[in-house]
């Protein structure tokens, strides 16, 4: 399989995402299949910031240990990622790194003076560099150029041709036979997502990594005709959130870990109120503040149970970007027609990843409409129906006094406290729960990979989807990942773990929070692979460790 | 034919509580806006928590039963969401002075076109007699049997710090003018405040404190803020002073609502536009 990695490193300020992004597109627009993470630390300037671009033949969400072209603007990159670069193209910039001697270096401070530019375009320099040593046409790097540089075009294209014209071709990237795919992160398609399933409104504080959506929905607001609010803090971001549904408005609200912490009042709110809500929680390393900037799976236990008392709520992980647009579409619609609190789990690694976008291979969760009032007085908000579902009118409608209320209430949203009435209604906002299960049954809802009849299996939920499918095919194994875990998928988990008489979690926590879910759900699960060091899996670090278990 | 303005809940309000008095005062609003022709279908009620908040289960309006210190959000959501609804908050003294004051603090900062009545009790009645941000020092609570160990803060004060742009004091047992204050608080366009010394008959009965030093404010200027911020500072909510009530601050300028009109796109559209985006990745 054609498979290449590049890093681009340099410090904090330099443009290190956008310089990954273009030579992202650079190799997707060579054919391949692509992947970008971004590794920074929570800084503003200085520090050392990365961009790992992988491309292959066939479609890849994680990263190998060793690269093929390292992109140095500074010598931090050097002393960080040279060691994994045995036998790569090294290009560096002559005026601030002292080049090993089997690099390439041009003087960004020459090239730049010639064409009197910022020192932001000298990205643009090592750019040209990477594509002349990697062979890829002067042609194809113009057309990405002019696709996705955001301003100075011309200027940045002189600025490449410059640095491709001092650099020999040291390693040619074959093209693949393949026209180039949408790329996006993975919070621009949960935001995306959202809007395609009728959002029109988005509240949030800002939050890594969660911020990027509020920025990416905030800068098209405009164009996609949604409401972006950024309140003072999360509780008044989820109540706010509250108000606008009241009114009929699709609302979403985003943060991550700590922002979540304070918003569980107004969730548990949102849960007795029946108002719908969808909410997107970004994972990053805790406890605390933990590492702002990186990945972690350790609040799958939080989200599934925060909040006071017992209401029913839905809750899915996608893996990649293609998940990540179709599930929010759904998991707005599900809010909407059941009224309750409507989770997307991701964590820094998908928010803050960068995937190739295939929709036509997706299917589509179509969810039907909630049941509207029949405009006959009196309106009871939260009428007793046989499936839970009240029918929905909203403030300002003709005749129907809306009453919500946080209090147990009766159907009409009349506070109550006789026993028999707060158990009856505590039975009819559950119902909704066993309702969407046995909707979400009709789909797939736990995905499985790698080898179908392999005895041995990876249990991995979220962005963990990625290395274990690699590892799954290296060393032929299964990989089942619970797409929806709230209500849990019983049923399809069953069914995806028969045969395996080995199963491995593999998470990004430290307690094996997946396991123990499962286990709860009696699924069997013999060993853990888990890490909490904020950093993604590697393939090659999951391979040795997968090597270990089943040694 | 009018609507039954008083819902079927049995009240459970102490005799003699001062949120009788604003309920009727409520009541009598929304009788006068059905007279006038103007729909109670678009007037929504926010609440918080404690016992000013079981108004809205007593009046028939929409309303959103909120949870303690966050009528703000909530309203401030609906308002933007909808701007065609009247939107009313009831809090209490410990809901927007203690819970939820930073919200308190950005309505009066942002101008959100809402109006906030606060019954000020100056004590927790619902669980049973603790000391508020608005409660005397030494104040003996449940919570501070020696006395509370702090000042209070003077609301008025702090609301025209804040950029309120209605700021007004009432007393339940001043009906015509509480009525008229809130009334006018209702048709200010922005956030307008009114601070309500409400009488709580079980854990703080203050009316032989109040009669005698209440007085209603004349020939003060109301566009003067200097002059605003001199009155308001008068009682400080502590020592013994003459009681200003009545508007001590009004003024006119552009509202959040005004400057967030939801916008609206039918789903092709959208979906056009999403798909627009999308490509420009390729």
């Amino acid at each position: 399989m054609k498979d290449v990695t590049v890093i681009v490193g340099g410090k904090a300020g330099d443009g290190i995402n956008n310089a990954g992004l273009i030579v992202t597109q650079l190799l997707n627009h060579l054919g391949y299949y692509v992947y970008m993470d971004i590794d920074y630390p929570s800084l503003i300037r200085g520090g050392h910031n990365f961009a790992a671009v992988r491309a292959a033949e066939q479609p890849v969400m994680a990263l190998k240990k060793t690269i093929d072209f390292l992109i140095a603007l500074d010598q931090e990159t050097i002393r960080r990622h040279y060691n994994t670069c045995r036998d790569c193209v090294l290009i560096t910039n002559a005026d601030t790194v002292k080049p090993p001697k089997d690099a390439q270096a041009i003087s960004l401070k020459s090239i730049l003076a010639a064409e009197t530019a910022p020192p932001i375009t000298g990205n643009s320099a090592m750019i040209g560099a990477f594509a002349k040593a990697a062979g890829i046409p002067f042609e194809t790097m113009e057309e990405v150029f002019r696709r996705h540089m955001p301003k100075a075009v011309d200027q940045n294209i002189r600025i490449a041709r410059r640095a491709y014209d001092q650099i020999r071709l040291v390693r040619a990237v074959e093209p693949c036979n393949r026209p180039p795919y949408p790329v996006l992160s993975g919070n621009e398609a949960i935001g995306l997502g959202m809007v395609a399933g009728g959002l029109s409104a988005y509240v949030a504080y800002p939050m890594t990594p969660s911020s990027s959506l509020l920025h990416f929905l905030a800068e098209n607001a405009e164009q996609l005709g949604i409401t972006v609010l950024h309140p003072e803090n999360e509780i008044a971001v989820i109540l706010m959130a509250n108000g606008f549904s009241s009114t009929g408005i699709r609302t979403a609200v985003g943060t991550s870990g700590g922002g979540f912490c304070l918003m569980t009042e107004g969730l548990s709110l949102t849960g007795m109120a029946e108002l719908p809500l969808v909410l997107v929680v970004s994972q990053r390393t805790g406890p605390s503040t933990g590492l702002p900037t990186y990945t972690g799976q350790a609040d799958l236990r939080f989200v599934l149970h925060a909040g006071q008392g017992e209401f029913p709520r839905f809750v899915v992980a996608p893996s990649d970007a293609n998940e990540a647009y179709v599930w929010s579409v759904a998991a707005v619609r599900i809010a909407w027609k059941y009224q309750i609190p409507s989770f997307i789990l991701a964590d820094k690694t998908l928010s803050e990843g960068t995937y190739n976008l295939d929709l036509q291979k997706m299917g589509e969760i179509t969810v039907g409409e909630p049941p509207r009032w029949d405009g006959r007085a009196p309106y009871m908000r939260y009428r007793d129906t046989s499936e839970g579902i009240s029918p929905l009118a909203f403030y300002g409608e003709k005749d129907a006094i809306v009453k919500l209320n946080s209090y147990a209430h009766d159907e009409s949203g009349i506070s109550t406290e006789e026993p028999e009435l707060v158990a009856l209604m505590t039975r009819k906002r559950l119902r909704k729960w066993d309702l969407l299960a046995e909707e979400l049954d009709r789909y797939t809802v736990v995905n499985t990979g790698g080898i179908p009849d392999s005895a041995t299996g990876l249990l991995c939920w979220g962005s963990c989807r990625g290395p274990c499918e690699e590892v799954a095919s290296v060393l032929s194994l299964k990989v089942v990942q619970p797409l929806v875990l709230s209500p849990f998928p019983k049923k399809q988990v069953a069914a995806a773990c028969k045969g395996i008489d080995r199963l491995i979690a593999v998470e990004g926590n430290a307690t094996a929070q997946m396991a123990s879910l499962a286990t709860q759900h009696g699924i069997a699960v013999s060993s853990t692979i888990l890490k909490y060091d904020g950093r993604p899996f590697t393939v090659d670090e999951l391979l040795a460790r997968v090597k270990e278990v089943i040694a | 034919m009018a609507r039954a303005l008083i819902t079927d809940a049995q009240n459970t309000w102490c005799p003699g509580c001062g949120n009788f008095s604003l309920q009727h005062t409520l009541k009598n609003i929304l009788a006068d806006r059905e007279k006038e022709g103007l729909p109670l279908d678009n007037v929504v009620l926010v609440t918080g928590i404690g016992c000013h908040a079981k108004i809205a289960d007593y009046l028939n309006i929409n309303s959103f039963y909120a949870i303690h210190g966050r009528t703000i959000p909530v309203a401030t959501g609906i308002k933007l969401a909808n701007p065609d609804l009247t939107v009313i908050c009831c809090a209490g003294d410990g809901d927007a002075y203690a819970e939820g004051l930073d919200h308190l603090i950005f309505a009066a900062k942002r101008n959100v076109d809402l109006t906030m009545i606060i019954h000020n009790n100056r004590v927790y009645g619902l669980t049973v007699g603790q000391y508020t941000p608005t409660s005397p020092l030494g104040f003996k609570g449940k919570s501070t049997p020696a006395g509370s160990a702090e000042y209070p803060f003077n609301p008025v004060e702090l609301m025209l710090a804040s950029g309120a742009t209605y700021v007004a004091r009432g007393y339940t047992r001043k009906m015509d003018l509480l009525q008229q204050l809130i009334q006018r608080g209702i048709a200010h366009k922005g956030f307008a405040f009114i601070d309500v010394l409400q009488i709580c008959a079980t854990f703080f009965n203050m009316t032989d404190y109040y009669d005698p030093r209440i007085y209603e404010l004349s020939s003060h200027n109301a566009a003067d803020f200097e002059a605003a911020c001199m009155r308001s500072r008068e009682w400080d909510y502590n020592r013994d002073a003459p009681i200003a009530l009545g508007l001590f601050y009004e003024r006119l300028l552009p509202t959040f609502d005004d400057r967030f009109r939801s916008r609206s796109m039918d789903a092709d559209e959208r979906g056009k536009r999403i798909r627009e985006i999308i490509e420009a990745r390729r």
